[in-house]
């Protein structure tokens, strides 16, 4: 057959050109700005590395768990961060951030947990809604405001009345001696931090939570249990996995939490064994010194700090994050 | 007959539940009424010290009275412009990319994994790459590096929820706009994103609240500024910091402008935060099929 002329709906198509070079264009440009996430996170930890280089010449791994200085002049040993004398020690940094986090995930979780089981099983319908929007508005409140009620509320609030209750029923385990009452401390920080990851660990483990199969619930229900043993059981025995999830995900949270915690922790690098003395935690001491360190060893050591605290808080929501992943089977995570 | 002992276990099971019950109502009841009541006290406070001056002056210097915090809202503006510019266009490429072009690939779900752990990075570490990035190669504070500190943070958030307002948008929309004979790009770019849009703007407007609030990047980097300024190459005052100056200072004066501070934030936040739930709630289409 001889090749007739090509109709007119191939000539505009032919006319049109051909796409593929723009298509292919784009897709690169996507897959560019999608590889900058993998891009800030070799940029953070290279620059902090670079930074770092100074104090990790000068003290190594003992930068982390060195003593204080022993102070030849004055025969006794000096502070663990000396920026006068040039002796760095994270450890009371590393004390500080672990306690106040410990302690307000002790306060945090059970408190958590009892909401996120009363949202998801027992809650009347109507007042889902609202209390899931009050929680999500919490979670969305900056840390600076946070510390500002902290400042001017919860630290006085201590102050009269909490910690004298402490020390007066507690000390007998000697961790509540209140040498110097101001309520800043550790306490103080354990709590203000508690109210900042409860929304969080709150709203995941209701995320956990509602992942479970009905099924689950029904089969223990047909069973004869109660609520309680239904929830026991059938859901939390499911979502347990995603629970510590949350949990470790709120310790995350706690753990670099800045604002906040330095406003209230008290900012003192010691280490002491009472929780109502003043500490120091690895955001707070940044933030801190950071803008008024003079010596490039200082500058150098605070950012070996928060070198530390940037790998330390990719890992603990790394696993955070997997083990949440494993109940809700990758469903899109809230961007908390 | 196991009856005794069965009734005696039916009881305690029922008191165990009713004691659950209890403590789970208590625990809510825990955590939501001081928290209400945090809210209420910020607004309480925020509004007996919030007037038009303090939109509108300058800060005085320290003891005297008056003053606003204008300087700082201009400044936390000229922080928040530098940051959308950087993080929003190449936050929704990346959520094109893993909603378009990467789905169920393994890269995506690195890149998905990655971001979720970068959201929960402290931001302080951010301000403190930023620094290391900008501040120190240049000799001088800025607000440029703090806009790209602030910038940097917004990236993941942006990505995972563009992502997640692109995936709500049905596939026949974007087979009809392909059918139709539209070249790929063309299609992402004019139909589906057109489409989610809505979302992605809300979800924009959700990052922006949040990197708004963000003291911590900016300490050491656009550092602050007691006077006007909005030039990108010095330091400049920003609302959170300006907050935190003044509420950890020993002014009442001050304390009475943070508290104002504290509110425009907020506002700021309710409304971002309510938008979101609000267009999520209606779908992406409105009526469409």
């Amino acid at each position: 057959m001889p090749q007739s002329e090509p109709s007119a709906v191939r000539k505009f198509l032919m006319s049109r050109g051909n796409s593929a070079f723009a298509d292919r264009a784009f897709q690169m440009l996507m897959v560019i700005c999608a590889l900058s996430i993998f891009g800030i996170v070799l940029l953070i930890l290279s620059e902090l590395m670079l930074r770092s280089s100074l104090a990790w010449h000068n003290f190594g791994l003992r930068f982390f768990f060195q003593p204080p200085a022993h102070d030849a002049n004055l025969g006794e040993t000096g502070s663990y961060w000396d920026p006068v004398n040039g002796h760095f020690s994270a450890l009371p940094f590393i004390y500080g951030t672990l306690v106040s986090s410990l302690l307000s995930l002790l306060i945090a979780v059970p408190l958590a947990i009892g909401l996120a089981i009363f949202l998801t099983e027992m809650c009347p319908k109507f007042l889902r809604g609202p209390l899931a929007f009050v929680t999500e508005l919490l979670a969305a409140i900056p840390s600076i405001i946070y510390g500002l009620w902290a400042v001017f509320v919860l630290v006085p609030l201590l102050r009269e009345y909490v910690n004298p209750l402490l020390v007066k029923y507690l000390g007998w385990t000697r961790l509540f001696v209140d040498d110097n009452p101001t309520g800043l401390g550790y306490v103080a920080a354990a709590v203000i931090l508690a109210i900042m990851i409860l929304p969080i660990i709150s709203s995941l483990t209701r995320e956990v939570m509602t992942a479970v199969p009905h099924s689950q619930r029904e089969a223990v229900l047909a069973l004869g249990a109660t609520r309680w043993e239904m929830i026991r059981v059938g859901v939390l025995r499911n979502a347990r996995i995603g629970i510590v999830g949350a949990v470790i995900l709120g310790l995350g949270r706690a753990l670099g939490e800045t604002m906040a915690v330095t406003m209230v922790i008290g900012n003192t690098p010691e280490i002491s064994k009472s929780l109502l003395s003043n500490g120091s935690s690895m955001a707070s001491v940044i933030a801190n010194e950071f803008s008024e360190a003079v010596s490039d060893l200082h500058r150098s050591s605070l950012i070996e700090i928060g070198l530390a605290l940037f790998i330390v808080t990719i890992i603990v929501n790394a696993v955070a994050r997997i083990l949440v992943w494993a109940v809700t089977r990758g469903a899109p995570a809230n961007a908390h | 007959m196991a009856t005794t002992t069965s009734s005696f276990r039916s009881k305690f099971r029922t008191a165990t539940d009713r004691a659950v019950s209890g403590l789970a109502v208590l625990a809510t009841v825990l955590v939501i009424v001081p928290l209400v009541a945090i809210f209420v006290y910020l607004l309480i406070k925020g509004v007996s010290s919030l007037n038009l001056a303090f939109f509108l002056q300058n800060p005085v210097p320290e003891g005297e009275s008056g003053g606003g915090m204008a300087n700082a809202i201009v400044g936390s503006a000229v922080l928040l412009g530098i940051a959308s510019v950087i993080g929003v266009p190449i936050g929704i490429g990346a959520g094109i990319y893993l909603a378009e072009f990467g789905r169920g690939t393994k890269l995506a779900t690195a890149i998905r994994f990655t971001a979720d752990v970068l959201n929960g990075v402290p931001s302080i570490v951010m301000g403190l790459a930023a620094y290391s990035l900008i501040v120190v190669p240049t000799g001088h504070f800025s607000a440029f590096s703090g806009g790209v500190a602030l910038g940097i943070m917004m990236i993941p958030t942006v990505a995972r929820t563009s992502e997640e307002m692109l995936l709500m948008v049905p596939n026949n929309i974007r087979e009809a706009a392909l059918g139709l004979g539209l070249p790929n790009w063309r299609s992402v770019l004019s139909i589906t994103v057109k489409t989610a849009s809505p979302g992605i703007i809300t979800g924009c407007m959700l990052a922006f609240a949040r990197v708004a609030g963000e003291t911590a990047p900016l300490i050491f980097t656009a550092l602050g500024n007691t006077f006007w300024s909005t030039d990108p190459n010095r330091p400049i005052e920003a609302l959170p910091l300006q907050i935190w100056v003044y509420a950890t200072g020993p002014y009442e004066d001050q304390h009475r402008l943070a508290w104002a501070g504290a509110l425009v934030l907020i506002a700021l936040i309710v409304i971002a935060v309510s938008l979101v739930r609000y267009v999520a709630s209606r779908g992406v289409l409105k009526g469409a099929s």
